[in-house]
Formats: C-alpha cells, sequence, structure tokens
C-alpha cells in the first residue's frame, strides 16, 4: 500500500503536469480570459474559454507554474480573493452564454497575507460557494495535485467532484494539521494519515464521484481518459432540466457528514 | 537578512503579548469575585460584569460569552425553541484523541456541540436563531455544526422566517478531515436557498471568526454586523505572521478594520444589539398581504 504522505510528496512533485498541461492536452482553442473587473488581474488562477470536443467551454484553473519565474508570477498557484471573483466571473458568463464550466483544482491554499485580508479572502471564497451551488450550467471539478482547504474548495463546488489517483485534498496542510495536534511540523507523515486526504479516501467517505487513474505517470492517456470522461458527463447535464441538476448539486452536498444521524 | 532568519520565530507573537500584558495586570485577587479588565486592567467586581452583559463598565472590553449567555441577551424572555439540540459527533474518520476531545469539549461547555440552533423572537420579531459556542473546540466546524445550520436555514426557508447567527469559530474542524471542509458547501447552499426565496439573513461575527466558517456563512449574509474589536478574517494573525514573517499592524483584521475595508456594514456593541436586530427585522417584516396591489386595482 502506499503510505498517503507519499501521495501528498506525490501531489507536489516538481514535474507534475499543472493546470494549463491539463488544458492545453484536454481542450482546443483555449482563450485566456484575464481580471476580476473589481482589483486585479490574479496569475494564480487561469481563465478562459475552449472547445472540449468541438463544444465550447469555460475552462478555470488554479496554476502554480513551471519555471521559477513563473512560480512567483502566478504565487505559487496560491490565489488572492481577485482570483476567486475572476473565476468567478467567469463562470457567470458561461452561465450567460449556456457553457459548461470544468475547474482545475492544484493549490496548496488560498494565499495568506496582509493584502489577501484587506481585500477579503473569506468574502470571495464564501461568494463562490454559495454561486457555484446555484450555476445554471454543468459544473465538473478536478483535482489534479493539491486540494488546499478553502482556497481549494472555492472552485470544486460542482455537479462532479473527481481527482487524480495520486491528488490529495485536505481541510488543512499534513504540516498544518501535525504543528496543531504535536507542536511539531515534522509530524506529517503520521498527521496525513490521520487526516484520511488521498483519493481513494475521499471516494470512499462519499466526497468525490470518480478516481482517475494515472497509468504510472503516462499523463497523455490521462488527458485522453479525461477528454472522454468530461464530454460524457457534461452531455448527460447538459440534457437534464437546469432544477434538476441544481437540485442534484444541493444534494450531493447536503448528504455529506449525515450518514447515522 | 541572513537565510537562517527566514525560519526564525517572530519575536513579537501574540501570544508573549497576550502574556506580558495578563501577567503585569493580574495582582492576587479571587478570580471568582474579581476580574481583571484585558482592555484597561481594571480590577471589576464579576457581579458587575455580568450584570453589564460581560462587557466592561469602564473601557467598554467584550469579554467572551458563552451562547446561552448569548441567546439571554438577545432573545425576547422564553422565546427561544432549540432544534436539533441532541445531534452530537462522531470520530467518523478515526480521528486520534477526537472522542477524548469532543468529551473535554462537553465539560467545558456543558454543550453537545458547537452551536446552537432555533427559534426566537427579538422585540417581538419572529426568527431563526443560531449562536456558535466559543467553550466548544473554539467553535469549530464539524459535521453537526455544518448539519445543524442547513437544517436551521432550510427550517427557515421552509417557514419564511428571518435568520439571524452569531458567529465564533477558528474554523472548520481539523479532526473529521475532508467532511468539515465539505461543510463550508453544504451551509453555503442552504443560505443561498434561503437568500433565493427571498429572506433576510444577518450575521453578527464575534471575536473570533476566523478560517472555514469566514470562508462560508459568516461573510454571506445580507447584513453583517460584528462585536468591538473582534477578530474577523480567513487566516489566523499566527498563519500570516508566519507566511509573511512580519508582525502585523495594529488592529488587523479588526471588526473595525472589516467595517474600513468593506466587509461589515456596522460594528455594534453587545449591549445595544437586541434592539438594533430588532429594528432590522422591522424593516424587512412582511408587508400586510397583498394590500399594495389591492389600493392599485381600488384606483
Amino acid at each position: 500500500m502506499i503510505e498517503p504522505y507519499e501521495r501528498v510528496m506525490a501531489a507536489r512533485a516538481k514535474d507534475r503536469p499543472t493546470s494549463m498541461r491539463f488544458i492545453e492536452n484536454i481542450f482546443t482553442d483555449f482563450t485566456e480570459m484575464h481580471g476580476d473587473r473589481r482589483f486585479a488581474d490574479d496569475k494564480a488562477i487561469v481563465a478562459g474559454i475552449a472547445r472540449l470536443n468541438g463544444m465550447p467551454v469555460t475552462v478555470i484553473g488554479l496554476e502554480k507554474g513551471v519555471e521559477l519565474k513563473e512560480k512567483v508570477a502566478r504565487n505559487f498557484g496560491s490565489a488572492h480573493p481577485e482570483g476567486y471573483r475572476k473565476a468567478l466571473r467567469q463562470m457567470k458568463l458561461a452561465e450567460k452564454f449556456h457553457r459548461p464550466v470544468i475547474c482545475f483544482v492544484d493549490t496548496s491554499g488560498a494565499y495568506c497575507g496582509i493584502a489577501a485580508e484587506e481585500r477579503g479572502q473569506g468574502q470571495a471564497i464564501a461568494e463562490n460557494l454559495m454561486e457555484m451551488m446555484t450555476l445554471k450550467t454543468p459544473v465538473v471539478s478536478i483535482l489534479i495535485g493539491e486540494g488546499g482547504s478553502g482556497g481549494a474548495l472555492g472552485l470544486a463546488v460542482a455537479d462532479q467532484v473527481w481527482m487524480l489517483e495520486n491528488s490529495v485534498y485536505s481541510v488543512i496542510s499534513p504540516e498544518g494539521c501535525a504543528s496543531i495536534l504535536w507542536k511539531d511540523s515534522g509530524k506529517m507523515k503520521e498527521a496525513a494519515a490521520c487526516l484520511k486526504l488521498t483519493a481513494e479516501d475521499l471516494f470512499s467517505l462519499g466526497v468525490i464521484e470518480q478516481v482517475i487513474p494515472e497509468h504510472n505517470g503516462d499523463f497523455e492517456q490521462v488527458y485522453a481518459d479525461l477528454q472522454e470522461k468530461l464530454y460524457k458527463v457534461i452531455r448527460t447535464n447538459l440534457q437534464l432540466p437546469t432544477e434538476t441538476m441544481l437540485e442534484n448539486r444541493y444534494a450531493r452536498f447536503r448528504k455529506i457528514g449525515t450518514a447515522g444521524l | 537578512m541572513l537565510p537562517k532568519d527566514l525560519f526564525k520565530k517572530p519575536m513579537n507573537t501574540l501570544e508573549s503579548a497576550y502574556e506580558k500584558l495578563t501577567k503585569t495586570a493580574a495582582p492576587d485577587v479571587p478570580s471568582e469575585m474579581c476580574t481583571s479588565c484585558p482592555g484597561c486592567r481594571a480590577m471589576l467586581f464579576t457581579s458587575d460584569l455580568s450584570e453589564n452583559d460581560n462587557v466592561c463598565p469602564k473601557c467598554g472590553h467584550h469579554f467572551r460569552i458563552n451562547a446561552r449567555q448569548r441567546i439571554s441577551i438577545i432573545a425576547d424572555e422564553d422565546s427561544f425553541q432549540e432544534q436539533n439540540g441532541d445531534l452530537r459527533s462522531k470520530n467518523v474518520i478515526g480521528f486520534p484523541n477526537y472522542d477524548k476531545k469532543l468529551k473535554h469539549a462537553y465539560l467545558d461547555s456543558a454543550e453537545k456541540e458547537a452551536v446552537i440552533c432555533g427559534t426566537a423572537t427579538i422585540g417581538g420579531w419572529p426568527c431563526c436563531l443560531f449562536v456558535m459556542e466559543p467553550y466548544f473546540m473554539m467553535g469549530s466546524m464539524g459535521t453537526i455544526v455544518g448539519e445543524k445550520i442547513t437544517r436551521l436555514f432550510e427550517y427557515a426557508t421552509e417557514h419564511h422566517l428571518p435568520v439571524i447567527g452569531f458567529t465564533v469559530s477558528g474554523g472548520a474542524r481539523m479532526q473529521e478531515g475532508i467532511l468539515s471542509l465539505m461543510q463550508m458547501a453544504k451551509t453555503s447552499g442552504a443560505v443561498k436557498r434561503h437568500s433565493d426565496a427571498g429572506l433576510l439573513y444577518i450575521a453578527v461575527l464575534t471575536d473570533p471568526t476566523t478560517g472555514g466558517v469566514t470562508a462560508s456563512f459568516a461573510m454571506e449574509a445580507d447584513i453583517t454586523l460584528a462585536e468591538p474589536k473582534a477578530l474577523i478574517g480567513f487566516a489566523g494573525p499566527r498563519v500570516i505572521e508566519q507566511t509573511i514573517r512580519q508582525k502585523l499592524p495594529a488592529g488587523f483584521q479588526r471588526a473595525e478594520f472589516q467595517v474600513e475595508k468593506g466587509f461589515v456594514d456596522e460594528v455594534v456593541p453587545r449591549r445595544e444589539q437586541k434592539e438594533y436586530l430588532a429594528r432590522l427585522l422591522s424593516f424587512h417584516a412582511p408587508l400586510p398581504h397583498n394590500t399594495d396591489t389591492e389600493e392599485a386595482q381600488a384606483e
């Protein structure tokens, strides 16, 4: 069995493809859009319009960057409030033009800094959670690497949430958990095991619909799989009456944590 | 800066500042009779303090109070009817020591969970009311907190009632892992449905409101109020200081700061809250049935 912390390491691995690789390989004609119209353009989130098997879709991704310079520009994939607002703006446009939304999640968390607080990090994420719950167009979110707490959830209220085999999704980082529990961030391995943060764990807890196999690192095959799966589920959801789709989305989250009540 | 300094703990942590303050300010007096105010260091009779709703009569410092005290301050006498009061958390993901922690939280707070929900009247106006409990794991949100708040908003939507919510929380409850995080989405969904039904939600943020609660239902209200000097933020100050390796300016993330930055409508002192809430409820009271249209038709 693979230890949970090994999954954390794999999810954070330097050579792991970031959102842009997924976007380039799954879609065609990706056309990027910038800015939240309120403050700035947050490069930690990429957003735009593309085609999925010819169908126009809105694509949003938390992007960590590849080269050091790019990583710095993208704040290592930790978004500020304007990033979440930029994503929401694109989602609202998607709703207006009846485009399905696909989100790629890969972040250690929403940024914790002075400017982020001044501009309402909590409020920005909260608004996304509310608005995504009733967005009148199909939404699918895929965790491709790190799913860091509220910063990940801010793009992961969807009809379906999938996780790549080596991605993780957690309420707190294993290091953060260890330092709170044992006052020792070095015990992240134990913490990772306690938190139940692997794709398998989340699948068995009923939090995600699918674990996407990574075929031993053959991402060409992952992209092909995702393209097929996304197209299929979006086509199915597009045929549902909007009300039914939103009812299902609400019920999907409503049932979490109700076992045995 | 030397590379080793990157890993240095800031000299002025909040704890040490607090320790300094409390150490210098506490003469030897029986603690049950007297309380020293952390705001102005005055020695106060505990009885005077509790008569004043635990607000320092000298400087206005708001002491932390438990959820039942808050309900008695806000709700009309005997109007509060609790709902889902028997729901209790279980150690769903088998987190180490969580059972013990829950037992301690129960002993510390005499509550079964970190939020109390129900219906009440405030100045005669009926509403749904939730009040988070700071002495139960610092109001952290696990599955039961999420469930109770969701049920309250669903009840309010069904019965066309406004919701008043007092938040105090360290954030999502780590011991329930991803299930806690999902409560942010679940509660947000229920708030949205309540809002889409045209109903009023007022949040009163009290010290501290942080993390997953800030990033969900605390920041989703139509009207957002806060208690004076309450700490309100997404990340806690310690986490920010560790991230940016600087000390934060005084007043950062306090209620007054959030008003200045545009995230809170008004700071309302505890002793004025009931009247303030009643007035807001009256503004949003349902209009007498159809009189407008009938008058229009008569014309």
